[in-house]
């Protein structure tokens, strides 16, 4: 009798202990890296050289090559967002049909690019792209007249647009498949044509897909210094190429961090949007 | 007399190998409650959204008031829906709901308003206009999908299952609410649903259907009274379904006993089958009835004792305010018209089906 009242307690706190253990993991991952990184880019950020404490990194966004940087990123992000949005849209609704067969299908042609490495698939589009590349090659063959489209900020926004329009694509049909197929039925039932239906129910029912869309591709896009690094040139500055060379080759990681901080209020307006917006947190369910 | 409001005309309706309806005729006439009745998958559901303009058929026409609206979008047509699980408008409020088909077709906002108002309080939901569809009950919700299709003045309103997700008290209560709609209203309706008791509760006219095929149609008491097949006498209410043989005009025996009926043109010495519903066979002392048998279960149901009574190698179920103890031997006596003949099954779909065992 002694023996089983002991027993019982001990097996309990062994169990919670267990659980405090499992979770120690992840407690050194994000302590490892998230908190520190972060907390080092805010110190490095509000400090300069000597150590002492300066808004200077953060304020310096405010020079002309700094803040045409910025502004050039938020432009090629809203635009590829934008673009973005039209082409899921209409492809998230074909999707959220209901023809099983051939909606399997359209999702591995979009799934299977996204196998493949995101550099690979920007380095390709480079090499498509070029003045001798792919496609001119083939244009000048047929004597039509050739793009001179690399190292534009419309190679850029190609190069965004097709890395990330699938993000767009499954935050919009999984918001559209929640849809009570009904609910559409009555709007044209209550004598709703396809517009009024589209305008007045489907797409105020998607809105939580739509903007856990934009955040999934503005986020990365503002971020971004790969693609524009190999299909804008070193012509075309975004604030992520500005922020990787203060890093890498001005070895400045105080002006960096800085810098940092300031997208990171941007990044921040933008998921505070969202939270507000999706409130049900629908959009999000990947 | 009244015109027919729909006619459905050589409807035959398949998905890939799966014939949901197979030629089928059917008539609405104006005023009437109509309700299409059968087991999952009858096609009912399908002859529903044929009408409302959600299927098309791939065979035969439909027919509104003589014009045929086969080729017409719901959006087109003069009739309203109710849907099985409700189908409000999530992101509007129930004023908006209800305002919906009325500010598509451009009224101004004065006769919306008046409107709103009439429909709550039809509904018995005065007050209700500013809140959101999921902070009301699921019997509240189901009067408000009412009421936004009623405002629009149809002709018709098609009912999809609309009590299916309501409990017992509720679906009564709102039986009721229907019927009272209804006669208020004098919209012809369809209604749709699995439930026989519903159906015998509310209809002018019941359409029993199974596997594609029109069972029969009728009034309830004629659907109860006098079914057409073993299918039909098995799906609405309990019944004893007897293979039996009819002597002559007047006459048919029954497990070997000879028991008066008032049937008559089925010819002589013919097999057929016998309906005996449970609460007409009447139990009496041994010797007294037609038959004898023994009790062989008792259950107490409330209204009445649910007896089964084994006579002549046959179960009868028998319902009776009077009890017998199980091993009681008893008699069985059936009134003549209480016996209904029917012809063999000429197909499945007309067989009897066994759902609850």
């Amino acid at each position: 009798m002694n023996k089983a009242a002991v027993k019982k307690p001990e097996s309990i706190k062994i169990s919670y202990f267990n659980q405090k253990l499992l979770t120690a993991p992840y407690l050194v991952w994000s302590a490892a890296f998230i908190v520190i990184p972060l907390c080092m880019i805010f110190y490095y950020g509000l400090t300069d050289k000597s150590g002492a404490f300066t808004l200077e990194n953060v304020i310096s966004i405010a020079s002309a090559e700094h803040a045409k940087a910025l502004w050039l990123s938020l432009l090629l992000s809203f635009v590829s967002t934008l673009i973005c949005l039209l082409l899921a849209y209409p492809l998230a609704m074909i999707l959220a049909q209901k023809n099983v067969s051939r909606q399997s299908f359209i999702v591995l042609i979009f799934i299977l690019p996204m196998w493949m490495n995101f550099l690979l698939r920007t380095l390709a589009w480079q090499t498509l792209l070029e003045k001798t590349g792919v496609i001119n090659s083939v244009l000048s063959f047929l004597h039509l007249p050739t793009l001179n489209i690399i190292n534009t900020p419309g190679a850029i926004i190609l190069g965004m647009v097709y890395n990330f329009l699938p993000f767009m694509v499954l935050p919009l049909y999984n918001s559209l498949t929640k849809i009570d197929p009904n609910v559409v039925n009555a709007a044209y039932d209550l004598g709703a044509n396809a517009v009024q239906t589209f305008l007045r129910v489907i797409l105020p029912l998607s809105v939580p897909g739509v903007i856990s869309g934009i955040t999934m591709v503005f986020v990365p896009a503002l971020t971004t210094f790969v693609i524009s690094n190999l299909l804008g040139g070193s012509k075309i500055l975004l604030i992520g190429n500005v922020i990787e060379q203060e890093f890498t080759q001005a070895s400045n990681w105080h002006l960096g961090s800085g810098l940092s901080i300031v997208l990171m209020v941007f990044i921040l307006i933008n998921m505070l949007l969202t939270a507000i917006f999706d409130k049900n947190g629908e959009g999000n369910a990947l | 007399m009244s015109t027919k409001l729909i006619d459905l005309q050589h409807i035959t309706k398949t998905y890939g190998d799966n014939t949901v309806l197979d030629d089928m005729n059917l008539y609405i006439r104006e005023n009437e409650f109509l309700t299409l009745l059968g087991p999952s998958g009858c096609g009912k559901t399908t002859t529903l959204r044929i009408i409302g303009g959600f299927e098309k058929p791939d065979q035969g026409v439909v027919l509104f008031n003589g014009r045929d609206i086969t080729n017409l979008p719901p959006n087109k047509r003069q009739l309203n829906t109710v849907f099985q699980k409700y189908a409000l408008f999530p992101h509007m409020t129930i004023a908006e709901n209800i305002a919906f088909g009325l500010k598509i077709k451009g009224k101004t906002k004065a006769y919306i308003e008046d409107k709103i108002k009439y429909a709550l309080r039809l509904v018995n939901l005065d007050g209700f206009g500013s809140r959101m569809p999921d902070s009301l009950s699921g019997g509240q919700q189901q009067r408000i999908a009412i009421a936004r299709a009623i405002v629009n003045e149809p002709k018709l309103l098609l009912l999809d299952e609309p009590l299916g997700a309501l409990d017992l008290k509720l679906r009564q209560d709102m039986q009721y609410e229907l019927i009272r709609l209804k006669n208020e209203l004098g919209i012809t309706f369809i209604y749709v649903t699995h439930d026989q008791e519903e159906a015998l509760t509310m209809s002018d006219t019941i359409v029993v259907m199974n596997q594609g095929y029109i069972q029969q149609i009728g009034t309830p008491e004629k659907i109860y009274n006098e079914p057409e097949n073993a299918f039909v006498a098995d799906f609405i209410g309990d019944s004893n379904i007897i293979p039996s043989t009819m002597v002559r005009d007047e006459l048919v025996e029954i497990l070997g006993a000879r028991f008066a009926c008032v049937d008559k043109g089925f010819g002589t010495n013919k097999p057929v089958d016998v309906v005996i519903r449970p609460e007409d066979v009447d139990l009496v002392a041994p010797g007294d009835g037609t038959l004898t048998g023994e009790v062989t279960h008792l259950i107490f149901k409330g209204v009445h004792y649910e007896m089964e009574v084994t006579a002549n190698g046959f179960e009868w179920l028998v319902h009776s305010t009077d009890m017998f103890p199980v091993g009681a031997q008893v008699g069985i006596r059936v009134d003549p018209f209480d016996i209904q003949i029917m012809n063999k099954p000429a197909s499945e779909d007309e067989e009897a089906v066994t759902i609850d065992e």
